[in-house]
């Protein structure tokens, strides 16, 4: 018997194409809608993970100032200096690796081409704290980092953009201002989750960088690396006594510096996008339901208009649970042929979509079943009303009715 | 399903006292006052009378899509007025074929669909609906149009796949209402000598509602209905068409 109810849907739905189109055409964008903006979520929440974890997972990052952002008001607080970084690196347990960065801008110059670019001035603790593997070259030798000698490692756009796929280690290029020797190239990161390109960089020793270009000792920013046996919350809590002391914070006040567990960073993210993921899937749902709706509204059209259709079939013998089977079987492949064309539909878009918001394509099984399911649920749901009622027509006047 | 020349003892129909009340109390209408009525298996009977006269209301109880208000109505000896309405649609499905004035096909939908359509709801498999289909369809003479839908044929074929599907299920009674009512006469003659050629050689038994004394011709039994009452029934024994 479902055999044959299913062949008699299937005909209906064949015999009306266009109004069965229509019909699932709420269903085909509630699904797609839902598929979608889960999946680009969940897209977007992976690329920021990724993100996160390429900064490194056991990082804390040490700036000056309260929060992110410098606070409002009062005197700007002190960089650190490079004692500070010594401390750390001496006092604290649990710490693999401390990486002072002193930054500046400058014009990078190759044979007529020019690149303005971040200049980053660090030591090789900086490539231990995140892994960055090189592509070409080699990292500072301690007499390079000793010295501050202008050696210089640039990141891939600032390698494109000036070598254009040629030659770089062992030439020389000007910088700032100043030459200095490339003796390596960084491997590709791609985008930061916060806007800004991470290889569009030029590395060079801290020293040289204080000397030629901030002309201070001064250290914006250090990157310490955790031991994985640590937890960082324990160490994060003696480096905030040990720096509190070191800049004779006294009891009471507030800190003059932050740091900032790379872990809490990733889990606050992760919850945002998270939350928005879910906002714009309810917004996307109301669209199914609406849709339902939509086929309920077209099948008791159809139960009318079919009246006589239902007069027939009663009269040669079908019994009310069979009409009702019937319709209910039309409304239940309308839906979930609507399900399945907002699957391919959702699909095609995450893949036109996804590279514009610099995420990668995903496929989500579980919304992608879900919303099936639920497409399916609600043809058995907005289907019933009707089948119910063109099931308890009276086969006289049904022949009868015009 | 015995022929006409070997009429069983007993009738294949038979109401007793029947009675058709519609509405209640003050606007009651009673439309059959207790018909007396015995069909034998095999017979082609005509019914005929004026509107009102309560001849469609006792076919929709023949038909089993109706049931008495009072009386008692036996399908081959067994109690009909008694059963609920899965199970009228069940008898229909086994014993009954309908064939309408307005043909009543569904629409967009082949000859060949339209035919099998009862065979679906016996659940017969793809090959018997088909085979039995076109032998239904070559039956009635339209076996080369099975894939035309009825706005593609003309009334009088449409007629005759409606007959084809009321026989397609190998009924023991055919009822049809007004058969030729929308048809002209060349077409009417066509289909009754089409129900005259079932009845004969198929042992199919035939109830038909009509107006015109010249279908009526065809029947061996003609029943005249008035005022919710079998007012007199007529044999036929020069049956066939009139001389013009």
């Amino acid at each position: 018997m479902i055999g044959t109810t299913f062949v008699l849907a299937i005909r209906s739905i064949r015999r009306h194409i266009l109004r069965s189109f229509l019909t699932i055409l709420g269903i085909v964008i509630g699904v797609a809608a839902v598929v979608t903006m889960v999946t680009l979520g969940k897209a977007t929440t992976a690329a920021v993970q990724k993100q996160i974890a390429a900064l490194g997972t056991n990082v804390l990052q040490i700036r000056p100032g309260q929060g992110f952002g410098r606070g409002g008001g009062g005197p700007r607080p002190p960089d650190f200096k490079p004692e500070d970084v010594e401390a750390i690196q001496h006092q604290i347990t649990g710490v693999t690796a401390v990486a002072p960065q002193a930054q500046s801008t400058g014009t990078a110059i190759y044979e007529g081409s020019n690149w303005s670019t971040t200049i980053n001035g660090t030591t090789n603790a900086y490539f231990q704290v995140q892994p960055w593997p090189m592509q070409q070259g080699r990292t500072f030798t301690p007499m390079e980092e000793a010295a501050g000698k202008a050696a210089c490692i640039i990141g891939s756009t600032v390698y494109s953009n000036l070598y254009r796929g040629g030659r770089a280690v062992g030439t020389r290029m000007r910088i700032g201002g100043i030459s200095c020797d490339v003796i390596g190239v960084l491997s590709t990161r791609g985008q930061q989750g916060f806007g800004g390109d991470q290889d569009d960089v030029v590395i060079m020793p801290i020293k040289a960088v204080q000397r030629r270009f901030t002309g201070t000792r001064d250290i914006r920013l250090i990157l310490v690396g955790v031991d994985d046996d640590y937890s960082t919350s324990t160490v994060q809590a003696s480096i905030e006594d040990l720096l509190r002391e070191r800049r004779n914070i006294t009891a009471g006040k507030d800190d003059d510096f932050n740091i900032f567990d790379t872990k809490q960073i990733s889990d606050a993210l992760t919850q945002s996008t998270s939350l928005l993921t879910g906002i714009v899937a309810a917004v996307a749902a109301i669209s199914l339901v609406v849709g339902g709706i939509g086929i309920m509204n077209i099948m008791l059209v159809s139960v009318t208009e079919r009246t006589r259709e239902i007069g027939i079939r009663l009269a040669i013998g079908a019994v009310a649970r069979e009409v009702l089977m019937q319709f209910l079987v039309e409304s239940i492949v309308l839906s979930m042929l609507g399900g399945v064309v907002g699957l391919v539909i959702a699909q095609i878009a995450v893949i036109v979509i996804a590279p514009l918001m610099q995420v990668d394509y995903l496929f989500d099984p579980q919304i992608n079943f879900v919303a099936f399911a639920i497409s399916a649920l609600i043809g058995v749901v907005f289907g019933y009303f009707p089948a119910q009622r063109a099931a308890a027509l009276n086969p006289i006047d049904a022949l009868r009715h015009e | 399903m015995g022929k006409a020349d070997n009429v069983a003892a007993d009738p294949i129909i038979s109401l007793r006292g029947v009675t058709k009340t519609y509405g209640e109390g003050a606007t009651a209408f009673q439309a059959l006052k207790g018909v007396d009525l015995d069909i034998q298996a095999g017979d082609f009977v005509a019914v005929m009378g004026p509107s009102g006269s309560g001849k469609s209301t006792t076919m929709n109880i023949l038909g089993c899509l109706d049931v008495p208000t009072e009386g008692t109505f036996l399908f081959r000896g067994h109690h009909v007025e008694a059963l609920d309405r899965d199970q009228r649609a069940l008898l229909r499905r086994r014993y009954l074929g309908f064939v309408f004035q307005g043909f009543n096909l569904l629409s967009r939908t082949s000859a060949l669909e339209n035919v099998e359509l009862p065979l679906l709801y016996r659940g017969e498999d793809r090959k018997a609906r088909h085979d039995q289909g076109m032998a239904a369809l070559d039956k009635v003479g339209l076996a080369e149009w099975w894939d035309h839908t009825p706005a593609e044929l003309s009334g009088g074929q449409q007629q005759r796949v409606a007959i084809a599907r009321a026989i397609v299920t190998e009924p023991a009674v055919l009822l049809a209402d007004e058969p030729t009512g929308n048809l002209d006469s060349e077409r009417s003659i066509e289909i009754m000598e089409l129900l005259t050629d079932l009845n004969k050689n198929s042992g199919i038994t035939v109830l038909m509602v009509t107006h015109e004394p010249d279908m009526a011709a065809f029947a061996h039994t003609v029943v005249h209905f008035k005022d919710g009452l079998v007012e007199r029934i007529e044999a036929n024994h020069r049956q066939g068409a009139p001389v013009a």
